[in-house]
């Protein structure tokens, strides 16, 4: 099980994945948006999103999770 | 002369523009959002009007919320700033239709100019060197491809009415500019409403070297030199210094009675730039495009020009003379260069927004600060991550740079993360030191 959490706070622009989508190492799975700049998440290890705790339009706060990759 | 300004902008901008008002004896009028209400500027003001809520489209982007706290506190001037309205022909238009004085250009030189390929075709006309490029909006990726067989590889791809380098690109080769296309069309759509592209001929090797007019209010058009910004990250720029060290005594002039033509083709009044590339190995620039208001980096003139460009706006608006005399050539003593303390991590230059727990300025002789924070105020995500501008001055460059690296070493700030580790890097670097930089050197510098 791989967390992936938030580097900074910021908005989030783009969901590009859903719950049970498969994924692999490096693809991108939401569009962060601070400080006019667009900051992509990237997957760091391969699998299925099993969660996924963000929303388009959320805030996250540094650290925040934003998804779990099993 | 006005008797008070509304200044419709935040940070060290608005704060830039309250000391110039209130050595004028002009009441500076301040707004801010949620998010900003312990900054600096909103004590600093003689009064402050809420504008709403933190995202920009619902408090600096809102011209109907600006002009109403305008008309709360009877302001009789608005200061755009940079960024947010600044460039808006429709908000000049909407601040002149209210009744009052707009410290900017007419509003038609600022839509003339916002239109990148207008502007292009309208300086070809004015004398005014541009690069090989698009004289009408690129409609779709062929069309892209087809154009760029005319102009010649690699080119850029950038948004018609783009600005701050959001969603430009350069690319080398078709595949790579069909890529290019689609993210400039997206970013261009969403950050700017209009989703017209252009292309131009890219220079690998170029100095990025822009002009300091000043359009008077009898019509004339100055030149005040030029500031090298060629220090930039994803085509933004990090450090600025006055004069170029890449600019020979015969290219300025050049530059300046071509900046002065840019300017009077448009009737240009107040303070605007002349941006533009110069080409390191054959020495010729051409125009990139013209920014219709105050430059983040106006402070390096100022230093070396002893001339307040902020004083000079309000002048011009108000239709009085300038504070010195248009008819001497304006003096340039010694070398400025300006730092922009970002809130990033000096890496990878990842924003990194958060409360600021401990600020220390560094002081002393040819250092000025322009500050848009303090110990105990927040970081947060919905603006630029410009937290300080440091300016340095000396007698000559190296006094400068000397300067610079000691001011770097005593600038102290905790909390966030910020790119005073950059600077301090860059003002090692031996290519920035030795004065032979171009705006590759920051990918330079992190890929080694």
């Amino acid at each position: 099980m791989a967390e992936v959490r938030a580097e900074m706070v910021a908005n989030v622009w783009r969901v590009l994945v859903a719950e049970g989508d498969h994924v692999d190492d490096g693809d991108t799975l939401v569009i962060l948006e601070s400080m006019k700049m667009e900051i992509p998440v990237l997957a760091e290890t391969g699998g299925i999103v099993s969660k996924l705790h963000v929303a388009e339009g959320d805030v996250v706060q540094e650290d925040d999770l934003i998804a779990v990759i099993d | 002369m006005f008797d008070s300004v509304l200044i419709a902008n935040r940070g060290e901008i608005a704060r830039r523009v309250i000391r110039t008002s209130r050595r004028m004896g002009v009441k500076a009028i301040a707004v801010y959002s949620d998010a900003d209400e312990s900054l600096p500027y909103v004590h600093e003001a003689d009064e402050a009007v809420y504008i709403g809520a933190s995202a920009p489209a619902q408090s600096y982007l809102d011209s109907a919320i600006l002009l109403e706290a305008a008309r709360k506190a009877g302001a009789s001037a608005i200061h755009p700033g940079y960024g947010f309205l600044a460039e808006s022909p429709g908000f000049a238009r909407s601040v002149l239709a209210a009744g009052l004085t707009w410290i900017g250009p007419d509003p038609e030189a600022i839509e003339q100019m916002g239109d990148k390929i207008r502007a292009r075709n309208l300086m070809d006309a004015a004398g005014v060197p541009v690069a090989p490029g698009s004289r009408e909006p690129v409609a779709d990726a062929d069309a892209a491809v087809h154009e760029a067989m005319r102009i010649g590889y690699p080119v850029m791809v950038k948004a018609a009415a783009g600005g701050g380098g959001i969603g430009m690109s350069a690319a080398a080769d078709e595949a790579a500019l069909r890529a290019a296309f689609d993210t400039a069309r997206s970013r261009a759509e969403r950050f700017f409403g209009s989703p017209e592209i252009l292309l131009e001929r890219y220079l690998p090797r170029a100095r990025h070297v822009e002009v300091q007019i000043l359009g008077l209010a009898d019509g004339r058009v100055l030149a005040l030199g030029e500031r090298d910004c060629s220090v930039q990250r994803r085509h933004q720029k990090v450090a600025e210094e006055t004069p170029s060290p890449g600019v020979s005594p015969a290219l300025r002039a050049r530059m300046m009675a071509a900046a002065t033509r840019a300017g009077e083709a448009v009737g240009y009044r107040g303070a605007g730039t002349v941006e533009c590339l110069v080409d390191a190995e054959t020495g010729e620039f051409v125009f990139l495009e013209m920014n219709t208001r105050l430059q983040v980096e106006h402070p390096v003139t100022e230093l070396v020009t002893g001339i307040d460009l902020v004083e000079q706006q309000f002048l011009i608006a108000a239709g009085a003379p300038v504070s010195f005399d248009p008819d001497t050539p304006v003096a340039s003593a010694g070398h400025a260069i300006e730092l922009r303390v970002y809130a990033e991590d000096p890496r990878r230059f990842l924003p990194s927004p958060g409360a600021i727990t401990a600020w220390e300025e560094p002081a002393g002789p040819g250092v000025r600060v322009d500050a848009g924070y303090a110990a105990g105020t927040t970081v947060t995500p919905f603006y630029d991550p410009l937290l300080a501008k440091l300016c340095v001055h000396g007698a000559t460059r190296d006094e400068a740079l000397a300067r610079a690296r000691a001011a770097v070493t005593r600038f102290r700030v905790e909390g966030p993360k910020t790119n005073l580790p950059f600077h301090a890097e860059l003002l090692e670097n031996q290519e920035f030191v030795s004065g032979t930089y171009d705006t590759g050197l920051v990918s330079r510098m992190r890929s080694a």
